[in-house]
């Protein structure tokens, strides 16, 4: 492979502005959206439909009113959630699919404090304390799930790749079980496998009246900075990143790696299960069966197409929140089935990791800095 | 294959065994258990041991290819899509309909994994990112191809869902299938008997043919392979697609042998389960197939169980419940995974790129 000097020296003028666009980290991101937008276009028409209007009115129900942006925002708020925890195992040379099951046990873990402990204890919680139990409990339970193929990697070398995917499966058949037994919605006439509500002290309070944006919305992106602050800005951080880009390397400078892909993991379940307490306590106030399908995969997308990094995240998490809202209204305009919308984000995914595909198809002869991810089965 | 492996398989197995034998034998006799047992066994088995032949050859060839999940899945739907058509359009009778089925859904599957062997080989593209935005790519296209053409007002089928030409017949196997009880094991679909006969030429490609040496070479050490003129973007490209044509017919047991119709999300992760038995049978057709049984075995309780529900007695409870007997497969997947059973070791060059 040819390779090219990417350190020239910096131009004036336009041709320098020019350069400088090209060398923006958001250059590659951007084409790749773009071709996938027109490669979808070509799907649309070729199964019939009008691909300018059905953008249109993609457009139109992901930011074309208040209520559009208000809609964007609930939905963004789990993916950058869910994104940051997969992009997080990424920084630490992890790959995590498992972000769906460990947001299907937040989920359920936190609906059960939401619902539940009041009850038990037979006193009404003031909502400060309530919302911070129910959401610290779904975090701690996404946390824990995430932690034993962290663990099995770190101590047995089994592959957290598999893993993670198993245990995907695992934890959808005991949130199955516990939805469709011990703790299924008894109202009566309830034939949905889903929880009972949550109490009112455990629910996030929305931010305008009369919209459905609330307040973990804000949270996210706070977590978002947070979680920028703890990879660049703590020790812990630089060994994440450090094992993620050579484990025998940090070995020799002394950090404990095993600790630390274990540490790696839980961290990344904790964000995860924050995606699904955030979905409970913010918007559905309640956990009901298959509402956490998909998400993992729409995780892997988001952190990959945010080259891993928290602003990327957030970004790219509002992209596709705004995709996944604008798609019902694309579909009541135009006919085209909202389905179209997981195409087109498997193509954007497909041209960011293949960023040389992209790179040969507008000749851009910059050879960027390559992200660390993950390694073969070896690792 | 090691003593400890095949012990575990073998008690595995047994143990599945004899808890349906010790539910059932109230009513039907422990041979005809054991039977039906085997029968379904060998049969569920059989996406799993074609996913794991898929992978054998992809990694043996040095490219890991977790996107075999996907390449089942639209194989799945993409066989199903194909017999609908030449069944209900071009007017096939049903068997040939069924046959073109298999046929393009082996075509699919290779058409994934040319996709994957572009990433991964031309691009270097890291290898399991590479596999997963096949899966993705997989459940978007089949999600949004069988609402459209089958569920929307004004397409092709008219919003419902078309009359699948029926499933592959059963093939008795001439002479065993006749022996009394027994005979039922050998009573098997086309797909099922493929994947064993498969399971055979694979062994004997990989191990006994110059094509398999070759194949091994550039997995174990493509520097080495390309010095004495091998071609290694070539074998890789090749035993990619050979492994997706096989991810495919794996599909193809889904829609057009086990039931007549596409679900999305069908696959139910056994694409990664069969990665799990290559693993587990080291890189090796025949341990890969047995491990498939183990994972067949898992999953032969469960539905065998179903027959025997009310004879459950009270302090074996939880084997009423489908949702605990169900995770069996998934717990294997992972105990097998630590290494407790036996360490295995993949072949030298799996998922690194080749820089010339």
């Amino acid at each position: 492979m040819p390779e090219i000097d990417t350190k020239q020296a910096p131009q004036s003028g336009l041709s320098g502005i020019i350069k400088e666009a090209i060398n923006s980290p958001l250059l590659v991101p951007l084409l790749a959206i773009l071709t996938a937008m027109v490669v979808g276009g070509v799907i649309i028409a070729m199964v019939g439909g009008n691909p300018f209007a059905a953008y249109l009115g993609l457009a139109q129900g992901a930011f074309g009113s208040f209520k559009a942006l208000s809609e964007t925002a609930v939905w963004a708020s789990p993916y950058i959630f869910a994104g940051l925890a997969v992009a997080l195992a990424f920084k630490g040379g992890l790959f995590n699919i498992g972000a769906e099951g460990q947001l299907a046990l937040g989920a359920v873990t936190s609906a059960w404090v939401g619902y539940a402990l009041p009850d038990m204890l037979g006193i009404t919680l003031p909502p400060i304390l309530h919302i911070s139990l129910t959401i610290g409990a779904g975090i701690l339970a996404g946390a824990l799930w995430a932690a034993i193929p962290g663990a099995l990697k770190a101590y047995t070398g089994g592959h957290e790749v598999i893993n993670t995917i198993m245990m995907n499966y695992i934890a959808l058949n005991m949130v199955s079980f516990l939805l469709n037994g011990p703790m299924k919605d008894r109202t009566p006439g309830n034939v949905i496998a889903r929880t009972p509500e949550i109490a009112e002290s455990a629910r996030i309070p929305i931010i305008f009246e009369g919209l459905r944006v609330h307040w973990g919305f804000v949270l996210a992106l706070f977590i978002a900075f947070l979680a920028w602050w703890l990879l660049w800005k703590t020790t812990v951080g630089f060994e994440i990143r450090t094992v993620g880009m050579n484990p025998d390397a940090a070995k020799y400078a002394g950090i404990n790696v095993k600790r630390t892909i274990v540490l790696t993991m839980a961290l990344s379940g904790l964000l995860a299960g924050m995606a699904g307490a955030i979905e409970v306590t913010g918007l559905n106030y309640r956990h009901e069966l298959g509402f956490s399908i998909g998400y993992g995969f729409d995780a892997i997308a988001i952190a990959l197409l945010g080259k891993t990094h928290p602003l990327g995240v957030v970004l790219a998490a509002i992209l596709f929140a705004g995709m996944r809202n604008g798609g019902t209204r694309m579909q009541f305009l135009t006919q085209i089935p909202v389905d179209i919308i997981s195409v087109i984000q498997a193509l954007i995914l497909l041209f960011v990791a293949a960023d040389a595909i992209i790179r040969y198809i507008y000749r851009i002869k910059v050879e960027e800095e390559r992200v660390t991810l993950t390694r073969g089965w070896g690792g | 294959m090691d003593w400890r492996r095949f012990g575990f398989i073998f008690l595995v197995i047994a143990v599945l065994f004899g808890v349906v034998v010790a539910i059932g034998s109230k009513a039907d006799s422990p041979v005809l258990i054991i039977t039906s047992m085997l029968a379904t066994t060998i049969a569920v088995a059989t996406p799993l041991t074609l996913g794991a032949l898929s992978g054998i050859f992809c990694e043996r060839a040095g490219v890991v290819n977790i996107g075999i999940e996907g390449m089942m899945l639209g194989a799945a739907f993409f066989g199903w899509l194909a017999a609908i058509y030449m069944n209900t359009i071009f007017g096939f009778a049903p068997l040939p309909s069924l046959l073109i089925g298999v046929l393009f859904a082996m075509l699919s599957g290779g058409l994934f994994a040319l996709l994957h062997a572009v990433l991964s080989v031309t691009y270097k593209v890291d290898q399991i990112i590479g596999g997963t935005v096949i899966n993705i790519l997989a459940v978007g296209v089949t999600g949004f191809l069988n609402r459209q053409l089958f569920f929307e007002k004004g397409s092709i089928f008219g919003g419902q869902v078309p009359h699948a030409p029926g499933v592959l017949p059963r093939i008795q196997i001439p002479f065993l299938a006749d022996i009394p009880v027994a005979g039922r094991i050998f009573d098997q679909q086309p797909i099922t008997i493929a994947a064993i006969l498969l399971v055979i030429i694979a062994h004997y490609v990989l191990f006994y043919t110059p094509w398999g040496l070759r194949t091994r070479a550039v997995g174990e050490h493509p520097r080495a392979a390309d010095t004495v003129g091998i071609n290694v973007a070539f074998m890789r490209y090749a035993n990619v697609v050979i492994g997706g044509m096989l991810a495919g017919l794996g599909g193809a047991y889904f829609t057009l042998e086990s039931v007549p119709s596409f679900e999305p999300l069908m696959t139910n992760g056994r694409g990664f389960i069969s990665l799990a038995a290559m693993i587990f049978g080291n890189w090796s057709p025949f341990g890969a197939w047995a491990a498939s049984l183990v994972f067949g075995t898992a999953q032969a309780l469960q539905i065998n169980l179903q027959f025997y529900r009310p004879l459950i007695p009270d302090q074996w409870a939880f084997l009423q419940n489908s949702y605990i007997v169900g995770l069996a497969p998934y717990i294997l997947t992972m105990l097998i995974l630590t290494g407790i059973i036996g360490k295995t070791t993949p072949p030298a060059a799996d998922g690194v790129p080749y820089e010339k």
